[in-house]
């Protein structure tokens, strides 16, 4: 009798955890990647990284922000101070006003100081209207993006590379769907069409460590670097957890044991 | 009954004063429990377990929370990435929200089956309710307080229903807001009072306690102590029990704290909240989804009630109803060991509980709402139907003598 | 029934000190497991990554002109940075052996004997001395005055007159180059 319950139950369950929350319109599965930083005893691959930064840095830094980064989090990704202290200062960053207290310069614009590895990233626009005004919708902050995703990294690694010159057929098909010219379609995107165009070619980046710029290999790496920069203390509480799950194993154990003997001449 | 003579002269001086050591005594080694309580019984202790963890990792949390609509997101994302183990207390914290309410529901449903409600305990029940609605307001308000577009847009949604009641619902409404729109005066309360319910808890707890100490633990075989055999001193043989209770808790919690931390969450509130956009689908945590189902279950009118009062009223009924249950079910026979055929509606009642929480997640639309009134409806009737029905006709199986007249037969029967 | 007696004694005697163990020792793995759920709770109150990033200050020295002094924030104090010229190194060093109220040879004080780096926070309550910017009284002894009890300072940093009990604090700096100094 219970069994068919807790049976019951998890079909409900199972059911509606599987169900997209899009109302009905088709979303293909999502791709699968085996990520190092998945599963129990999952941990970032260090090199994959600092491939996934080089291309936030060459590429996606034109129009995303990551500002709830700051550029001494790199040290996770291997960087040495100077190396820090050398990224950051390729950006600048605007000040309210000058020594003397102007909000100008001599050549009309805003002073400026280099940021430095206590910083936090520097986002490419002053402002979102600015952002809006560039891009014509507002590219959203990236330090978050992994996490601010119904399926995470698995989306996100779909979206970049789910891109199609032609709209499939189950689409095509779906009730209210209309064609839009002046958009991107990308069958991931909730909506369908999105304002990025497509971002992840061949050969974009030409990565420092020698690994082959394929484009599938640039989108599981900037994957895996947007995951850290959502989840940047993943290592340690994978492995924290390890440690502790052990500890309360061998407590829970004793705690049993011990609650048998007390309760070895009780009749209940 | 009597307190123990106390050998230690700085104990005896302290408990002549202050009877500290005298209740503590009185509350473990020499308070009598049914010795066939089974694993059941553990869930009251891990309740109590999780309202001092959530005290003490929100207090800790409040140390570098900022409660201003421009800060308080960021300020969470600071407590994530800068303070020392800020993440392990953030994650615990929010999971720990959602493990006070499975342990909590699942302390209900055994009070559900084993009729721990009925006399002499209708006042511990109560109280009990009272402790659930308290958790419910706690958890919406500390909801709100990250900042995300869920705490926004959850917040916009349940606050502007008390706009349903008539005469005085906008004046609610606005009172409530401090304002025009959830915004910083809103955060700025919810913040203050998300601090405080917690203490009222905790007083309530305290209460639930000594109602519980006045008539004892109910037990699996619904039948009341009667003579010194049945029962063994709470000291030390729940006090071990409940400790490996927490143990096995503890792992069951913090395997969702290592590992999937962001399970019982919704993504959209990692977007900070934007008043201009509002997300697809609102969606409450998990354990507001069977009362999000029920409200938007009713979509009509009901004579002279409009169908958004209609929705809120028959939510909050569908806890308020929970304090009666003591006199809508008048069956002399407590536990549902004894009850075959009202064991059958319970175990429908527990599933149509679930089937709520499924529908409270899907949209409201299509077969969706006939599904959603057809589980409220059913949720009514069992308490206003089935069970005022159930006490009158059913047949009952024979109930043993006693606790430990069972308990030796089960042992002989080994 | 002999039999169960006899097996229940040996039973209770040998399992009681069995109990007592397994007590003991779950006692203490539960006391440790508490001690380690404590620690980060108290960690947390520690300074944070952010915090420590700003524990250290950058000052470009390159621009302060001999006799010029700046004031630079560190840990939320103000620091003097003061380049000193002839005149004050010679009197710092000349003041050695006058009486002093907190003795400390000029020498202990500096690394390079024209930077003079001082917390400019008074040792006797906590305010800050004047005499950074030109036009601020120095105080008889040439270095800084503090206007709220009347604590004068040397062209060294140490009280000389005053209640103030200590001389000027020297936070702890590196010269990162000639023209960079990083205090902390």
């Amino acid at each position: 009798m219970r069994k068919l319950f807790i049976a019951a139950v998890a079909a409900l369950t199972l059911s509606a955890g599987a169900a997209q929350a899009s109302g009905g319109a088709y979303v293909p599965e999502l791709k699968d990647v085996n990520w190092s930083f998945e599963g129990f005893f999952g941990q970032y691959d260090q090199k994959q990284l600092r491939r996934g930064f080089q291309i936030y840095n060459e590429v996606c830094s034109a129009c995303h922000s990551l500002r709830l980064v700051s550029y001494r989090n790199l040290s996770a990704l291997g960087f040495t101070e100077d190396e820090i202290k050398e990224i950051a200062a390729e950006k600048s960053i605007r000040l309210p006003h000058g020594d003397a207290g102007a909000l100008l310069n001599d050549d009309g614009e805003f002073f400026t100081r280099e940021a430095k590895p206590s910083d936090k990233f520097v986002s490419p626009f002053p402002n979102d209207a600015a952002a809006i005004d560039a891009n014509g919708a507002l590219p959203p902050d990236l330090s978050l993006i992994a996490k601010a995703r119904l399926g995470g990294p698995q989306y996100l690694y779909s979206f970049l590379t789910g891109y199609m010159e032609e709209v499939p057929e189950e689409v095509m098909h779906q009730k209210g769907f209309i064609l839009n010219e002046d958009k991107n379609f990308n069958v991931y995107f909730p909506g369908y069409y999105t304002s990025m165009p497509p971002q992840i070619m061949d050969e974009m980046v030409e990565y420092e460590d020698g690994t082959e710029a394929t484009a599938a290999q640039h989108a599981e790496d900037i994957v895996a670097f947007l995951n850290w920069a959502a989840e940047p203390e993943l290592d340690e509480r994978k492995s924290l957890g390890l440690k502790v799950m052990l500890f309360l194993l061998v407590l829970t154990a004793m705690l049993y044991a011990l609650k048998r003997k007390i309760w070895a001449d009780v009749k209940h | 009954m009597s307190s123990p003579e106390w050998n230690n002269p700085v104990v005896k001086w302290v408990d002549d004063r202050l009877p500290v050591f005298s209740l503590m005594h009185h509350s473990t080694a020499g308070y009598p429990t049914p010795r066939n309580l089974s694993y059941w019984w553990n869930f009251g202790s891990l309740a109590l377990t999780v309202l001092i963890v959530m005290v003490v990792s929100g207090i800790f949390l409040v140390m570098s929370y900022t409660p201003h609509v421009d800060m308080a997101f960021d300020s969470v994302e600071r407590i994530m990435r800068d303070v020392n183990y800020g993440w392990l207390i953030r994650y615990i914290h929010m999971n720990g929200a959602s493990m006070f309410f499975i342990v909590v529901y699942v302390h209900i449903f055994r009070g559900l089956y084993y009729g721990s409600y009925k006399g002499p305990r209708e006042i511990l029940w109560i109280l009990g309710v009272i402790i659930m609605l308290l958790m419910m307001g706690t958890a919406f308000m500390g909801y709100v307080l990250p900042w995300g577009q869920m705490s926004l847009w959850g917040a916009t949604v349940i606050t502007n229903l008390f706009s349903a009641f008539p005469i005085v619902g906008d004046f609610i409404v606005t009172l409530l807001w401090g304002g025009f729109s959830v915004d910083n005066p809103t955060l700025n309360r919810f913040f203050s009072l998300h601090y405080l319910l917690p203490f009222v808890l905790f007083a309530f707890v305290g209460l639930h306690l000594w109602a519980l100490h006045a008539v004892k633990s109910n037990n699996p075989l619904g039948v009341e102590m009667k003579q010194p055999e049945d029962s063994i001193p709470f000291h030390p043989y729940f006090t071990i029990k409940d400790l490996f209770g927490m143990g096995l808790f503890f792992m069951f919690f913090l395997f969702f704290v290592f590992w999937a931390p962001n399970f019982f969450g919704e993504p959209d509130n990692y977007i900070p909240a934007n008043p201009m956009v509002t997300p697809p689908h609102i969606v409450p945590e998990w354990y507001f989804l069977p009362f999000y189902a029920i409200l938007r279950a009713i979509t009509f009118d009901i004579f002279i009630i409009p169908a958004k009062l209609g929705g809120v009223l028959a939510m909050f009924s569908s806890i308020i109803l929970l304090m009666v249950l003591p006199w809508l079910d008048r069956s002399k026979v407590k536990s549902c060991k004894f009850r075959p055929v009202y064991k059958w509606f319970f175990w429908i009642l527990f599933l149509d509980c679930v089937f709520l929480g499924y529908l409270g997640k899907k949209p409201a639309e299509g077969s969706y709402i006939i599904m959603a009134q057809l589980a409220t409806l059913y949720y009514f009737a069992h308490f206003l139907v089935i069970l005022p029905l159930m006490s009158k006709i059913e047949k009952v199986v024979d109930l043993p003598e006693s606790i430990s007249a069972a308990v030796l037969k089960k042992s002989e029967d080994a | 029934m002999a039999d169960t007696a006899t097996n229940v004694e040996n039973k209770t005697e040998d399992g009681e000190s069995r109990r007592d163990f397994l007590l003991l020792a779950t006692s203490a793995v539960g006391a440790a497991g508490v001690a380690g759920a404590i620690w980060p709770f108290v960690d947390s109150m520690n300074p944070a990554a952010d915090v420590l990033a700003l524990s250290t200050t950058e000052v470009d020295i390159s621009q302060i002109e001999e006799g010029q002094s700046v004031t630079v924030v560190w840990r939320g104090k103000p620091v003097f940075v003061r380049h000193r010229n002839a005149e004050e190194i010679e009197q710092a060093a000349k003041d050695d052996s006058a009486s002093l109220v907190d003795v400390q040879k000029d020498a202990d004080r500096v690394q390079k004997p024209e930077w003079l780096i001082l917390i400019g926070v008074c040792t006797h309550l906590g305010c800050v001395p004047l005499g950074q910017k030109p036009g601020d009284p120095r105080g008889d002894f040439g270095g800084w005055f503090c206007p709220c009890h009347g604590s004068h300072y040397d062209t060294s940093g140490r009280i000389r007159k005053g209640p103030a009990p200590l001389n000027l604090a020297v936070p702890p700096y590196e010269f990162l180059d000639d023209e960079h100094v990083k205090i902390g």
